[in-house]
C-alpha cells in the first residue's frame, strides 16, 4: 500500500486546524518561559503561581479548541484520528495536567517553576498527540515527546539524589523499551507496508506468523513499559518515590490515559486481526492471551507488593500497577463494549492519584512525607487534605459512590460478559474482585495513619495554598459526581 | 410523593450537618444528630402507619440511572424492608442516645454513624441489585473509623478485621451478581429483572451464583464459619456502634441472603440445603457454648450476637414460608435485644467501671450501684433467652415450628441452643449484677448514675421488644404478605403459613 497515496499537498490550513490544541500548548509554553525570563526576577513570589496560570490558560484554551473541533475524523492525511476517543482522552489529559498545575504553587522545592510549567505544557503536547496518532510514527514520536519530557520532570528536584535517581532509572528502562518497541513498529511497517493503524489490521489478516508474533511481543514490551504492568514495573516504586510529587503524579495520570488511548487504538483498529481470544479455551493466539498474562502478574505483584510497603509513595507505586492490571482487563473487554468502560476507569483513576500525590506534595512543603508515619494526624493538621484524602484513597480502593467503583465495576461486567466464566478473562475479573478486598487493607492503612492516628509531638499545621487546595477540591468533587452520574462520561462512548 | 426514600436522604443530609456542627461543638453534633435518627424514624413509622402489605415490591422511586449497563435508580419497599427499615430507626436513635457521652471529635463521629446509617436504609429500600450493592459496600467504610478511633479493646485489630471481612463478602457478591449479569445478557440488574434471567440458567449456573453471593452476604450475618470477625469487631467498637453493629449491620447479611441470594437463585438454595442448616446449626450450638465460658461480659453479648444469627440463617436456610417469617422476625427482635445488651454492659457498666471481666464485677453489688441497669440487663437477658412476653418468643418458636416440619431432629439440635442461650445468659447477669451480697463489697465512692440519654434508649428499646413480644401479629402480617409474593412463592416450598 502506497501511504503517499493521498495528496501531499494538505494547505497549512488544514494542518494548523488539525493540530491547534497542540499548538495552543506549545505557544502556552512559550509564553510561560518568556514571561519568566523577562519579569520573572521582579515578581518573585508569584513566579510559580504565575507560570501556572498561564501554563492552565493554555491547557484551557487546547480544551477548548479540542472540544469546539469535536470528532472531526481522519486528519492530516490519517495521520491523525480524531475520534471520540482522541477528544476524550486530549481532555482527559488536559484537565489531569491542569489540575497537576494548580499543584505547582504549593511545592517549595522548585527553583525553576516556569521551567516545570513549561515541561507539563510539553509533555501534554506529546499526550494530546498520542492520543490521537494513527500512525506507527507519529505515535512513536508523541511518546518520545511526552517521555523526554517526564524524565526532565521526574529529575527535576536538584536537592535530592533520590530524583536524580529516579529520573535516571526512569530514562534507562524508557529507552530499552523505546528501542524494543521501535523495532516492534519496524517489523510491523515490514511486514504491512503500511504504518497506518486502520490500515495494518487491514493488511495483516492472514493468521500470526512467527515474526509477526516477535513484532507484537515488542509493541507490547513498550506498552507494559509506558502502563507499569508487570513484568515492565520494575521503574514505577523507584521513579514514585523519588520524583517530586506533581512529577508522579502527571506520569501516574495523564500519561497513562493517554497511553492507553494510543494502544487501544494500535490493539483494537489497528492490530483486532491478531487479537486472538482471552475469553474461551482454548485461548487462541494473539496478543490478548499476552495481555491476560501481563494483567494476571500486575494484579499480584502490584496488590502484594503494596501490602508490604511502609512508604506512601510506594505503596500508591504498587497501587497503580495492581491498577493497571485491571485497566488490562479493561483492553481485553473493548472489543465487546467498546472504550467507554477504559477511558471512564483511567480517567476517574488519573483524578484519584492526582489528588492523592497532590496531598503529599502539599504535605511535603514543610516536612518530608515519604513513610506512611509521615501521614499521622493529617486530621488535626489540615483538615481538608484529610478530607480529600480520605475520597481519593477510597475511590482508589473502589468504595461507592465514588468513581472508582463504578470503574471497576464498568471493566469487570464488560469482561464477564465477553464470555461470562468460560475463559480465562472472566476468571481474571473474579481474581481481580478479590484483590480489590486485598487492596482495602492497604489504602485503609493510609487513612488510619491519616485519620485515625494522632499527630506526632513535633507535627506542625500545614496549611494548604490556594491554589494547590482549589486543584484537590475540583479532584474530589469530580471523583464524586462521577461515580454518582457514570453516564456523564459513558454516554460519549 | 413517597415518604420511605426520605429516611435515606435525611440520614445522609444529617451526616453532613452533623459534621458541620461538630466544627462547633460536640453538643451541636449529638443534637443534630439525635434530630435526624428521630426525624429518620419518623418517617419510617409514619409510612409504616400508611402502610398497605401488598404481595410484591411496591415502587417507590423509579427512574433511569446508568442506561449503559441498564441500572436503574429503584427504591421499593414490602413488608419485609418495611420491618427492617423500621428497626433501624429505633436502632439508631437508642445508638445516638447512648454515644452520649463521645466527646471527642463528636462531630465526625456523628457523621460516620449516620453515613453508616443512610447505607443501611438504602439497602434495605432498593430493588436494583447495584444499587443494593452501592449501599452496602458505603455501609462498610465507616465502620472501620468508627472502631479504630473511638473503639476499646483490640481496637485497631478489630477494625481491620470486621472491614476485611465485610468487604471480601461483598467481593465475593459482586462476583456472583456480575456472572448473573453476564449470564443474563446484561440487559439490566434490576431484582425482578435479574430472578426472570435467572429462571432461564442451567442448575450448574444457579448453584454457583448461589454459592457465590449467599456466602458474601453470610459473612456480614455472622454465619458460621466466617463468624470470628463478630465477637472480636462489637467488642472493640464504641457502645453505639456495637449496638448498630450487631443490631442492624448483621442483618444485612440476613436480607441480603434472603432477598438476592435465596430470591434470585433459589435452585442454589435446594442444593446447598443440608450444609447451610448444618452450619446454622453449629453456628447456634457452637457460638452459645463459647458464650458460656467468655470473661469479658462484652464478648459473651458478641457471641450470643452470632448464636441468634444462627437462627435467623436456620430459619432462611429451611426456607419454608414460616421459618422465613420467623427469619425476618428473629431479624427485628434480635436487632432490639442485641441493642439493650450491648447498651448495658458497654454504656453502663463499662463506663462507670471501667472493667468488664465478670470476675472483677462480680465482686462489685452492682445491683444496689447501678438498679436501674440491673433492672434492664435482666430484661434484655429475658428477652435474649426468648421469654415469652418479649420478642425473641415468637420469633424464635416460628423458626422452631418452621424446621420441626422440615425435619424433627433440626429443632432438637436448636432448642439445645436455646437452653445454651438460657445457660450463658444466666451466668452472665447473675455473675455480673448479682454476685456480691455482703455490704463490705461496696465502693468508697457510688458509681455515676444512669443518665437520661441512657435511661430514655434503653426504655425505648424494652418497649418495643415488649411490644412486638406481646403482639407480634401486625410485623407477622407484613412479612407474610410480602412472601406471598411470585418471587418469594416460587423460592421458598413446603409448609403452609
Amino acid at each position: 500500500m502506497n501511504m503517499l497515496a493521498a495528496s501531499t499537498t494538505g494547505s497549512y490550513a488544514e494542518i494548523a486546524r488539525a493540530l491547534a490544541p497542540e499548538a495552543a500548548l506549545v505557544i502556552g509554553a512559550l509564553l510561560v518561559l518568556g514571561f519568566d525570563l523577562f519579569a520573572g526576577k521582579r515578581a518573585d513570589g508569584l513566579r510559580a503561581v504565575i507560570a501556572a496560570l498561564i501554563g492552565i490558560a493554555a491547557l484551557a484554551g487546547a480544551a477548548w479548541l479540542a472540544a469546539w473541533a469535536g470528532p472531526s475524523g481522519f486528519a492530516l492525511q490519517r495521520a491523525l484520528d480524531i475520534d471520540r476517543l482522541a477528544v476524550g482522552a486530549r481532555l482527559g489529559a488536559y484537565a489531569l495536567s491542569a489540575l497537576t498545575l494548580l499543584l505547582l504553587p504549593g511545592s517549595a522545592r522548585l527553583r525553576h517553576p516556569a521551567e516545570y510549567a513549561a515541561i507539563i505544557l510539553f509533555a501534554t503536547t506529546g499526550f494530546s498527540l498520542m492520543a490521537a496518532a494513527n500512525n506507527l510514527l507519529l505515535g512513536f514520536l508523541a511518546i518520545e515527546l511526552a517521555s523526554l519530557s517526564l524524565y526532565i520532570l521526574v529529575g527535576f528536584d536538584k536537592t535530592r539524589p533520590d530524583s536524580a535517581e529516579a529520573g535516571l532509572k526512569y530514562f534507562l528502562f524508557r529507552g530499552m523499551s523505546a528501542a524494543f518497541m521501535l523495532f516492534g513498529f519496524s517489523l510491523l511497517y515490514g511486514l504491512s507496508g503500511t504504518i497506518e493503524l486502520s490500515m495494518l489490521g487491514l493488511v495483516l489478516r492472514g493468521g500470526p506468523s512467527p515474526v509477526l508474533l516477535v513484532a507484537l511481543v515488542m509493541v507490547l514490551v513498550g506498552f507494559g513499559f509506558k502502563v507499569a504492568a508487570v513484568p515492565f514495573h520494575l521503574w514505577a516504586p523507584d521513579a514514585y518515590q523519588g520524583a517530586p510529587a506533581s512529577a508522579a503524579a502527571l506520569v501516574a495520570s495523564a500519561s497513562k490515559l493517554a497511553g492507553f488511548a494510543f494502544f487501544l487504538r494500535l490493539l483494537w483498529p489497528g492490530l483486532h486481526s491478531l487479537a486472538g481470544d482471552a475469553a474461551a479455551f482454548p485461548l487462541a493466539t494473539g496478543w490478548m492471551p499476552v495481555v491476560a498474562v501481563l494483567s494476571l502478574g500486575s494484579l499480584f505483584v502490584g496488590n502484594l507488593g503494596a501490602l508490604a510497603q511502609s512508604n506512601v509513595r510506594r505503596l500508591l507505586a504498587y497501587s497503580a500497577i495492581a491498577h493497571a492490571g485491571v485497566m488490562l482487563l479493561g483492553i481485553i473487554a473493548a472489543g465487546g463494549a467498546g472504550v467507554g468502560p477504559l477511558f471512564y476507569y483511567a480517567a476517574t483513576y488519573g483524578l484519584a492519584t492526582v489528588g492523592a500525590f497532590g496531598v503529599v506534595s502539599v504535605v511535603e512543603r514543610d516536612a518530608p512525607c515519604q513513610s506512611l508515619t509521615d501521614l499521622a494526624g493529617l486530621w488535626k493538621r489540615s483538615p481538608l487534605l484529610a478530607l480529600t484524602l480520605f475520597v481519593f484513597v477510597l475511590s482508589l480502593a473502589g468504595v461507592p459512590p465514588l468513581a472508582g467503583f463504578f470503574g471497576k465495576f464498568a471493566v469487570f461486567a464488560a469482561v464477564l460478559k465477553l464470555n461470562g466464566l468460560g475463559g480465562p478473562a472472566g476468571w481474571l475479573a473474579i481474581l481481580a474482585i478479590a484483590f480489590s478486598a486485598v487492596a482495602l487493607y492497604y489504602y485503609l492503612a493510609i487513612l488510619k495513619q491519616a485519620l485515625v492516628a494522632d499527630p506526632a509531638k513535633d507535627a506542625k499545621r500545614v496549611p494548604a495554598p490556594v491554589l494547590p487546595a482549589l486543584s484537590l477540591v475540583l479532584c474530589a468533587a469530580l471523583l464524586l459526581v462521577l461515580g454518582v452520574f457514570p453516564s456523564l462520561v459513558l454516554r460519549w462512548f | 410523593m413517597p415518604l420511605l426514600p426520605w429516611t435515606i436522604y435525611l440520614t445522609f443530609a444529617g451526616a453532613l450537618l452533623a459534621w458541620l456542627a461538630g466544627r462547633q461543638s460536640s453538643g451541636a453534633a449529638r443534637a443534630v444528630a439525635l434530630a435526624t435518627a428521630l426525624a429518620g424514624w419518623g418517617v419510617a413509622l409514619a409510612a409504616a402507619a400508611g402502610f398497605t402489605p401488598a404481595a410484591a415490591l411496591v415502587d417507590l422511586v423509579n427512574c433511569p440511572w446508568i442506561p449503559q449497563l441498564g441500572i436503574r435508580y429503584h427504591l421499593a419497599a414490602d413488608g419485609i424492608s418495611m420491618t427492617l427499615v423500621v428497626l433501624t430507626g429505633l436502632a439508631a436513635t437508642a445508638g445516638i442516645l447512648f454515644s452520649w457521652n463521645i466527646e471527642e471529635r463528636a462531630g465526625e463521629f456523628f457523621a460516620l454513624y449516620l453515613a453508616l446509617i443512610g447505607g443501611v436504609y438504602g439497602v434495605f429500600l432498593s430493588a436494583d441489585v447495584f444499587l443494593f450493592f452501592v449501599f452496602y459496600e458505603i455501609a462498610i467504610v465507616p465502620k472501620y473509623f468508627l472502631i479504630a478511633k473511638w473503639g476499646s479493646t483490640n481496637r485497631e485489630y478489630g477494625a481491620m478485621k470486621l472491614v476485611l471481612y465485610s468487604f471480601a463478602g461483598s467481593a465475593l457478591v459482586l462476583a456472583g451478581v456480575l456472572w448473573a449479569y453476564a449470564a443474563s445478557g446484561g440487559a439490566g440488574f434490576g431484582l425482578a429483572q435479574l430472578a426472570a434471567a435467572a429462571g432461564n440458567f442451567t442448575p450448574a449456573q444457579q448453584t454457583g451464583m448461589f454459592a457465590l453471593v449467599f456466602t458474601g452476604f453470610a459473612v456480614l450475618a455472622g454465619m458460621f464459619p466466617f463468624h470470628t470477625w463478630a465477637p472480636t469487631g462489637h467488642v472493640a467498637a464504641p457502645t453505639g456502634a456495637s449496638m448498630l453493629l450487631a443490631g442492624v449491620v448483621m442483618k444485612l447479611g440476613a436480607y441480603g441472603c434472603l432477598r438476592v441470594g435465596i430470591g434470585l437463585f433459589p435452585a442454589g438454595l435446594e442444593f446447598f440445603q443440608p450444609v447451610l442448616i448444618a452450619l446454622a446449626l453449629i453456628g447456634i450450638v457452637y457460638a452459645g457454648l463459647v458464650a458460656l465460658v467468655q470473661e469479658d461480659l462484652k464478648f459473651v453479648i458478641g457471641y450470643s450476637s452470632v448464636s441468634h444469627m444462627g437462627f435467623v440463617m436456620l430459619g432462611l436456610a429451611v426456607a419454608s414460608p414460616r421459618a422465613v417469617s420467623g427469619a425476618v422476625l428473629q431479624m427485628f427482635s434480635h436487632g432490639v435485644i442485641a441493642g439493650l445488651l450491648f447498651a448495658v454492659v458497654g454504656r453502663m457498666i463499662y463506663e462507670r467501671t471501667h472493667t468488664r471481666q465478670i470476675s472483677a464485677l462480680r465482686a462489685l453489688p452492682l445491683f444496689r450501684l447501678l438498679p436501674f441497669a440491673a433492672v434492664a440487663f435482666v430484661f434484655a437477658g429475658l428477652a435474649s433467652m426468648g421469654m415469652p412476653g418479649f420478642s425473641g418468643f415468637p420469633a424464635e418458636l416460628t423458626i422452631l415450628v418452621g424446621a420441626w416440619q422440615f425435619s424433627p431432629l433440626v429443632t432438637l439440635a436448636a432448642v439445645v441452643g436455646v437452653l445454651v442461650a438460657a445457660a450463658f445468659t444466666l451466668r452472665a447477669v447473675q455473675l455480673s449484677f448479682f454476685g456480691a451480697t455482703s455490704e463490705k463489697a461496696m465502693p468508697d465512692h457510688p458509681l455515676p448514675p444512669v443518665t437520661w440519654p441512657e435511661k430514655t434508649g434503653a426504655l425505648l428499646l424494652l418497649a418495643a421488644t415488649v411490644f412486638v413480644g406481646l403482639r407480634p401479629g401486625f410485623l407477622f402480617h407484613w412479612i407474610n404478605t410480602a412472601l406471598e409474593s411470585p418471587l418469594f412463592q416460587a423460592a421458598l416450598k413446603g409448609g403452609a403459613l
